[in-house]
C-alpha cells in the first residue's frame, strides 16, 4: 500500500505507453511521407479550408474535456456531464468536417485513391483517416464513461478513468495539430 | 493537489480489487479455463495455443523439405492429403511458396514472438515482480483472445480455395499489393494483413500490460536492481513491441490502400498479364523501410526474453551467482536501443546508397559488443560452477552453443560487402535460424521444462526431456550447418526445385540428410509434446514448494497457486535475486532479510 501510494496508477501508465505507440506510428506514416515527397512525381498541395474548421473544433474540445475534469474533481457532476456531452459531439462534429475534407479534395481534383490517385493525396487520407479512426476511439471511451456517470445508481467519485480519457484527448488534438502543421509545411 | 488524492483514491480501489480477487474462489469453467484474467491460466493459454501453431509451422517445414530433398520423388499420401496442391505425389510450386511463406510467418509472429512472450512474460513477471496479477487482468485477457482471433483468421487463410499468402513472410509489394500477381496475392493475402493487423493490436496490449506491472507493480523492497533478469529480458521485449510494431502497423495500412483503393505508395510502372498498371509513382522499397524497422527489433523481441530465461536458469542450475548482474542488463539495454538503428542491413542489396550501408554496418557491429558480453558471462557462470544437469540446464547450454554460432555468422552477414554475396541465400538461412530460430526455441525448451512444476505442480518425464534435448541439438547443427556452405555455393533461398540448376546439383545428397534431420527433430518435437501433455496429468509430483532451491519469488507461493498467487500477504524483499552459494550457503531466498555479519551485497 505504502509503495503504490508514490506511483502512478498502472491504467495511466498503459496510456502513456499506448501513446507512445500511436506516436510511432504516425511517426512511421510521416517519415514515409517525408521520403516520398523528395521522390519524382509529387504533387503538392494546400489542405482546403474545412481542415481549419475542424481544427479549431478539436482544440475547442481539448478545453471542454479539461473543463469537464476540473468539474468531476470539484464534484460538480452536471457541468461534467454536460462538458462530457459536448465534448462527445465536438469530436463527431470534427470527424464529419473532416471528411467532409477529404471529399473537398475529391471535388478540386485532387484524387485520393483509385486511377489517377497521386501519392501526396493519398497520404492525407491514411494519414488523416487514421488519425480519425482514433478520435472514434475516443468518442467511444467518452460515450461508455458518460453511459456509467449517467445509469449507474451508485455515486462514483473515482477521478481515474476520466483522467485517462482526457489525457487521451488532448493526446489526439495535439496529433491532429501536429499532422495539420506538418501537411501545411510539407505539402 | 487534487490530482495527487485522485491518485491515491486509483490506488485504492485497485488494492480493494485485489483484496477481492483473493476471495473469489468459486470460478465457473468459462471464467476459469477460458476468459480467464488469471496471468497463470493465460500464459498456459498462450503456451498451448503456441504449441499448436508451432505444429503446424513446423509440419510446413516438413512438407517443404521433402520437396527439397526428395524433388523426383513422389508421394501419393501427399495427393491424398492436400488434393491438387499435391497432383501426383509432389508438392507443387504455388503451394511450395505459401509453405515458405506461412512457415514464417507462423514460427516467428505465433510462435516465437506471441507464444514465447505471451507465456513467460504472462507467467514469470506476476510472480517475479511479487505482484498479484498484471496491472490490468481484463486488457490481459482481452490481448490474449484478440491473438486468437488473429491465430483464427491466419488459420483460415489456410482453406481458402487460392491458398494463403505466398511472397515471403515480409510480403513485399509490388507480389503482395497486386492481386492479380501470383494465386497467393489474392484472398489469402488479404486475411494474411487483418490476422497481423489483429496481432499487432493483440501484442500492443499486451506489451502495454508487461511495462506497467514491471514499473508499477513491484512488492516492497524490489528495487529495479533486484529484478530477476527474466524480467528485465522482457521489459526490453516489450518497450521494443511498443514502439516498433506500430511503424509495421503503418506499412500495413499504406499496403491495405494500395491492395483496395487503388493508391500507389508502394506501386510504380508495373505490368502484369501484359496489362499495363495505372500505379505511378510509388516506391517498394518505402515498404522495406517500413518493414524493417519492425523487422529487425523483432528479431531481438524474439531473444531477449530467452537471454532473460536463461540466465536465471542457469544461475539457478549452476549454483551460482549470474556473472555480470549489471552488465548483463546494461547490454539487454544496449541491444534494444542498437536494434533500432540496423534495419537497413536488410536492404544492402537494394540499390541503397554505399557510403549510408557502411553506416548501417557499422552499427550492425557494434552490436556484437553486448552480445558477446552476454555470452561471456553465461560460460563465466558456467565456469566452476557446481553444475546440476537438469534438462532446463541443457537447453540453457544449448542456447549458448547456438548463439555463438549463429552469431559469429551474424558478422559476416553484416558485412554489406560479404553480405551482396550471400544475400537470400543458405547462408543468410543458416545464420538466422540458428541465432534467432533455434536459440529461441532452446531457450524456450528450457523455460518450460524449468517452470513446469510451478505451472502444473507436476514434473516433466527427465528421460525423454534428456532425449528430447540431444536430438534437437543435433538436429539443429545438421540441418543449418551445411546450409553454410550451400549458401557459400551460391544456392538462392525460396527456390523450389534445385535439380535444374547445373550449380546445385552437387548439393542433391547433402539436400536429403538435411531434409532427413528436419524429419527427425520434427519427430523429437512431437514427442516433448507428448511428454508436455502427459506429464500434466500424470507427471511426478511435486512435493515441496522449491524444487529447484531457487531464490526467485515464485517458488514462495504455494505449489498450487491460487488467484492472487500468494494466500497472505505478498511477501517482501531484502536482496537480489542471485544469492547462490554465498558465505559458505548453498541460496538465499530473496525474502530472507539480510543476516548481521553477511558479507557485503554483490
Amino acid at each position: 500500500m505504502s509503495v503504490q501510494e508514490k506511483r502512478i496508477h498502472p491504467y495511466k501508465f498503459n496510456m502513456w505507453l499506448a501513446i507512445a505507440g500511436i506516436i510511432m506510428m504516425f511517426a512511421g506514416l510521416t517519415s514515409a511521407y517525408i521520403v516520398k515527397r523528395s521522390q519524382p512525381g509529387w504533387e503538392s498541395f494546400t489542405l482546403p479550408g474545412l481542415f481549419t474548421f475542424s481544427t479549431v473544433v478539436i482544440l475547442i474540445s481539448s478545453i471542454t474535456i479539461q473543463v469537464a475534469l476540473n468539474a468531476f474533481k470539484r464534484r460538480r457532476m452536471d457541468k461534467y456531464r454536460l462538458f462530457f456531452a459536448i465534448t462527445a459531439f465536438l469530436g463527431v462534429l470534427f470527424v464529419a468536417l473532416q471528411i467532409s475534407g477529404f471529399y473537398r479534395f475529391e471535388e478540386l481534383g485532387m484524387k485520393m485513391t483509385g486511377m489517377g490517385s497521386n501519392s501526396a493525396y493519398s497520404f492525407v487520407l491514411a494519414i488523416a483517416g487514421l488519425h480519425i479512426v482514433h478520435v472514434l476511439g475516443g468518442v467511444v471511451a467518452l460515450l461508455i464513461i458518460l453511459a456509467r456517470a449517467f445509469g449507474s445508481k451508485k455515486r462514483n467519485y473515482d477521478s481515474m478513468p476520466v483522467e485517462v480519457v482526457a489525457t487521451y484527448w488532448h493526446f489526439v488534438d495535439i496529433l491532429w495539430v501536429y499532422i495539420f502543421i506538418f501537411f501545411h509545411i510539407l505539402h | 493537489m487534487s490530482n495527487e488524492a485522485a491518485i491515491q483514491s486509483g490506488a485504492i480501489a485497485h488494492e480493494v480489487q485485489e483484496q477481492a480477487d483473493i476471495h473469489h474462489h468459486h470460478e465457473s469453467f468459462i471464467s476459469k479455463y477460458i476468459f480467464s484474467q488469471d496471468h497463470k491460466m493465460i500464459a498456459k493459454q498462450y503456451l498451448i495455443t503456441g504449441m499448436i501453431w508451432a505444429l503446424i509451422g513446423g509440419g510446413m517445414s516438413v512438407l517443404f523439405r521433402i520437396q527439397l530433398g526428395f524433388p523426383e520423388a513422389t508421394f501419393p499420401w501427399l495427393e491424398d492429403i492436400f488434393g491438387h496442391w499435391a497432383k501426383g505425389g509432389r508438392i507443387s510450386a504455388e503451394f511450395y511458396y505459401s509453405l515458405v511463406t506461412m512457415h514464417g510467418t507462423i514460427l516467428i509472429f505465433f510462435v516465437l514472438t506471441a507464444g514465447l512472450t505471451g507465456t513467460f512474460a504472462n507467467f514469470l513477471i506476476p510472480f517475479q515482480v511479487g505482484a498479484r496479477d498484471m496491472a490490468s487482468p481484463f486488457m490481459n485477457m482481452l490481448s490474449y483472445w484478440i491473438f486468437v482471433l488473429a491465430s483464427i483468421v491466419m488459420l483460415s487463410s489456410l482453406f481458402v480455395q487460392t491458398g494463403p499468402a505466398s511472397g515471403g513472410w515480409t510480403v513485399y509489394p509490388p507480389l503482395s499489393a497486386i492481386g492479380d500477381a501470383a494465386i497467393g496475392s489474392k484472398t489469402g493475402m488479404d486475411l494474411w494483413l487483418v490476422s497481423m493487423a489483429l496481432f499487432v493490436v493483440s501484442q500492443l496490449l499486451a506489451g502495454l500490460n508487461y511495462v506497467s506491472t514491471i514499473l508499477n507493480m513491484r512488492t516492497k523492497g524490489m528495487t529495479m536492481t533486484r529484478l530477476p533478469l527474466t524480467v528485465w529480458g522482457i521489459f526490453f521485449t516489450a518497450a521494443l513491441g511498443i514502439l516498433s510494431f506500430p511503424v509495421l502497423f503503418s506499412g500495413f495500412i499504406l499496403l491495405m490502400f494500395d491492395r483496395n483503393l487503388g493508391t500507389s505508395f508502394f506501386l510504380s510502372d508495373l505490368v502484369v498479364n501484359g496489362n499495363v498498371l495505372p500505379n505511378e509513382g510509388g516506391s517498394a522499397i518505402l515498404y522495406q523501410h517500413l518493414f524493417w524497422f519492425l523487422g529487425h527489433p523483432e528479431v531481438y523481441i524474439i531473444i531477449l526474453p530467452t537471454m532473460g530465461i536463461v540466465s536465471e536458469i542457469m544461475s539457478v542450475h549452476a549454483r551460482k551467482p549470474i556473472f555480470g548482474y549489471t552488465a548483463m542488463v546494461a547490454s539487454l539495454f544496449a541491444i534494444a536501443v542498437l536494434s533500432f538503428l540496423v534495419w537497413a542491413h536488410h536492404m544492402f542489396v537494394s540499390g541503397m546508397n554505399p557510403f549510408l550501408g557502411s553506416i548501417f554496418v557499422l552499427l550492425t557491429l557494434l552490436i556484437a559488443v553486448p552480445s558477446s558480453i552476454k555470452v561471456f558471462n553465461w560460460l563465466t557462470t558456467l565456469w566452476r560452477g557446481n553444475i546440476r544437469f537438469t534438462v532446463g540446464m541443457l537447453f540453457c547450454i544449448g542456447f549458448v552453443s547456438n548463439f555463438i554460432s549463429g552469431g559469429l555468422t551474424g558478422i559476416w552477414v553484416g558485412n554489406s560487402t560479404i553480405d551482396m554475396h550471400v544475400h537470400d541465400t543458405y547462408f543468410n538461412i543458416a545464420h538466422f535460424h540458428i541465432v534467432m530460430g533455434v536459440s529461441a526455441f532452446m531457450g524456450m525448451f528450457a523455460g518450460v521444462y524449468h517452470w513446469f512444476p510451478k505451472m502444473y505442480g507436476r514434473y516433466m518425464n527427465n528421460t525423454l526431456g534428456y532425449i528430447h534435448f540431444w536430438i534437437t541439438l543435433i538436429c539443429a547443427y545438421v540441418i543449418f550447418w551445411p546450409m553454410h556452405y550451400e549458401g557459400f555455393a551460391g544456392m538462392p533461398r525460396r527456390y523450389y526445385d534445385y535439380s535444374n540448376w547445373e550449380s546445385f546439383k552437387q548439393f542433391a545428397e547433402l539436400n536429403k540428410v538435411i531434409s532427413f534431420a528436419a524429419i527427425v527433430s520434427f519427430l523429437a518435437q512431437l514427442m516433448f509434446l507428448v511428454n508436455f501433455f502427459y506429464s500434466i496429468f500424470k507427471g511426478r509430483k511435486v512435493t515441496s514448494k522449491n524444487p529447484w532451491q531457487a531464490n526467485t519469488l515464485e517458488w514462495t507461493t504455494p505449489i498450487h497457486p491460487i488467484h492472487g498467487n500468494w494466500p497472505g500477504e505478498i511477501p517482501e524483499v531484502h536482496r537480489w535475486p542471485y544469492d547462490y552459494g554465498k558465505d559458505g550457503i548453498d541460496f538465499i531466498p530473496q525474502t530472507e532479510p539480510v543476516a548481521p555479519g553477511e558479507s557485503g551485497d554483490h
